[in-house]
């Protein structure tokens, strides 16, 4: 359990948020944090997308 | 109870070869198990599963389908790959469900613990993936619950409940909270209908494929509530409820929350604590349209007439088992429920603004929150394959090449359960729960046990001409608190035996 993040039970309006209510600079974070997954995804993401996805048939289980 | 009860989870796993659609996926599930298996020194006949007490035919209700329990000699069926069928020193089972590798987590007590022994599973399908690759191409395992094409493949949940709630209020008071619950832990899939034939997003990958309200099929005619009676203990005290419209979560906070907050609602179900008739209409057809909705503005009907969005339900169903709670705890509440009900609260409250608040936290969002990148990035619609592939690869087990795995690792989503933890539980049992028991005989004696099952070791002793059956239908008892020494004590199979038969004789 060491080193993990315990959260706080259930909502307190009254008292300061741990984390801080994302505003507009937060949004541009966001926005920049998308485009670097993207990056990171189009590095691994199967090359032949449409080969990939028809190949992928799956017997039906339960 | 509290959000603590005896739980599990079961998931089998798609499975493919790269460039190679023709595959036969039994033989291929053979190796992934074998494969797993030889990797920890068991072999295929040793530790194999003990049949006895299975009778998946049972229904709740009442009656049988008329079929008899499986034949012990199954379990000298070895041979065929596509019959492997081993348990884990970590108390799970890991064998072939039909055509697909299926990890059934040890028996857990605690949420928490059920997400630690589920990413366990995927672990141990990606250490098989690892093994396997080193022949070309190898196999690939996705931890998802639909190809897109018109298959799905079950991510179940078990619970263990009192044997004295009528099975009627289970149906009636679990039905409305399973119909929304996806809000809050589905895993998002690309495509509407069972083969996709519409282009969209929806919520759940489940879903589409639910075409009754109850009932004991699995594989078709699949109902919201299972009426599966098959305890694997102590009958006349238990019931395992059986869950199976669930999604597979890669998102700690989902699976968590999933699990704790079914829970409690059965706990309040068994208490009959519920004032209030949340009834919905048309259940079945219900569900699949908020699974469609990722928008979550539509509103769904109630029996009552009342019209209102699926979170409005969902934070109502909170509110009433956060007031159970307090009212039949107070101060003396459990950690786990504490933490149950603080990231239920959390990831309603992010769910009930802009759903895209919840991308740490929920599955469907986080892949959403991708899906739309790429359609902002590179002018995509949603019948795109790029977008069909990232869905699909999203549950690709390996650590590089699936998404969720490289979300998690980069701090994307929230990480309630580190890697090292659920490492560590590829091999360890949890240690409340019988599991302990199963596992240990299997890391101390792994040449006497013969056979296990949920409520059963067997195991060979040397000299005696038959096999000695250990039961363990008492899934709280066999926990290291109560055998542990025991076990450690024992030199043999045989000195394991005598303490246990001791003991016995000494609660009598």
């Amino acid at each position: 359990m060491a080193g993990q993040e315990q959260i706080k039970p259930g909502r307190r309006d009254d008292g300061p948020d741990d984390t801080p209510a994302p505003a507009a600079p937060a949004a541009q974070v966001a926005d920049t944090d998308i485009d670097d997954i993207l990056d990171e995804i189009d590095g691994v993401l199967e090359t032949n997308a449409e080969e990939f996805v028809r190949g992928f048939v799956q017997k039906g289980g339960q | 109870m509290s959000v603590r009860r005896v739980m599990g989870i079961e998931t089998e796993y798609g499975i493919s070869v790269p460039g190679q659609p023709g595959a036969n996926p039994m033989v291929l599930s053979g190796d992934v198990v074998t494969t797993y298996a030889a990797s920890r020194g068991i072999r295929p006949a040793q530790a194999s599963w003990d049949y006895a007490d299975e009778a998946p035919l049972r229904d709740a209700r009442g009656f049988d389908m008329g079929r008899g329990v499986a034949h012990p000699s199954q379990l000298t069926d070895v041979e065929d790959p596509t019959m492997a069928n081993v348990v884990l020193t970590n108390g799970a089972r890991l064998y072939v469900d039909h055509a697909h590798p299926e990890y059934s987590s040890p028996e857990v007590t605690t949420p928490r613990d059920a997400v630690v022994w589920d990413k366990a599973g995927e672990l141990v399908m990606r250490e098989a993936v690892q093994r396997l690759a080193t022949v070309p191409p190898g196999v690939n395992l996705y931890k998802n619950n639909t190809d897109g094409k018109g298959a799905s493949y079950g991510t179940h949940e078990n619970y263990l409940m009192s044997r004295r709630t009528p099975f009627a209020r289970i149906i009636a008071q679990l039905t409305p909270f399973f119909v929304v619950r996806q809000v809050m832990c589905g895993s998002g899939r690309v495509g509407i209908g069972v083969d996709s034939r519409t282009t969209g997003y929806q919520i759940a990958q489940r879903s589409d494929f639910f075409e009754a309200e109850v009932g004991l099929e699995t594989t078709l005619k699949r109902p919201i509530i299972n009426t599966r009676d098959e305890p694997h203990a102590v009958a006349d005290l238990y019931r395992r409820l059986h869950v199976i419209l669930g999604d597979a979560n890669h998102c700690d906070v989902a699976n968590l929350v999933k699990m704790g907050s079914t829970s409690l609602v059965l706990a309040m179900i068994e208490d009959d604590a519920f004032t209030q008739d949340l009834g919905v209409r048309a259940p079945v057809k219900t569900l699949q349209a908020v699974s469609h909705d990722p928008t979550l503005r539509s509103t769904i009907e109630l029996t009552d007439g009342r019209s209102i969005r699926p979170v409005e339900l969902l934070r109502t169903f909170h509110e009433l088992a956060a007031a159970y709670v307090d009212d039949k705890w107070g101060s003396d509440v459990d950690e786990s429920t504490v933490e149950v009900l603080g990231w239920w609260d959390r990831v309603l409250t992010a769910l009930e603004g802009d759903p895209m608040d919840a991308r740490r936290w929920v599955d469907w969002v986080a892949k959403l929150s991708v899906l739309e990148g790429y359609r902002e990035r590179d002018s995509l619609g949603w019948g795109d394959p790029r977008l069909k592939a990232v869905d699909i690869q999203w549950s690709d087990v390996r650590a590089d090449r699936g998404l969720a795995n490289r979300m998690a690792a980069t701090d994307r989503v929230e990480v309630l359960v580190p890697e090292a933890e659920a490492a560590a539980a590829m091999d360890a049992a949890p240690e409340d729960t019988r599991a302990w028991f199963r596992g240990a005989c299997l890391r101390k004696f792994p040449d006497s046990v013969v056979a296990a099952s949920w409520d059963s070791v067997v195991v060979e002793v040397p000299g005696e001409r038959s096999l000695q059956r250990i039961p363990i239908l008492e899934p709280l008892r066999g926990t290291k608190d109560a055998v542990g020494d025991l076990v450690d004590g024992a030199s043999d199979i045989r000195s394991l035996l005598e303490s246990l038969a001791a003991a016995d004789r000494g609660s009598d």
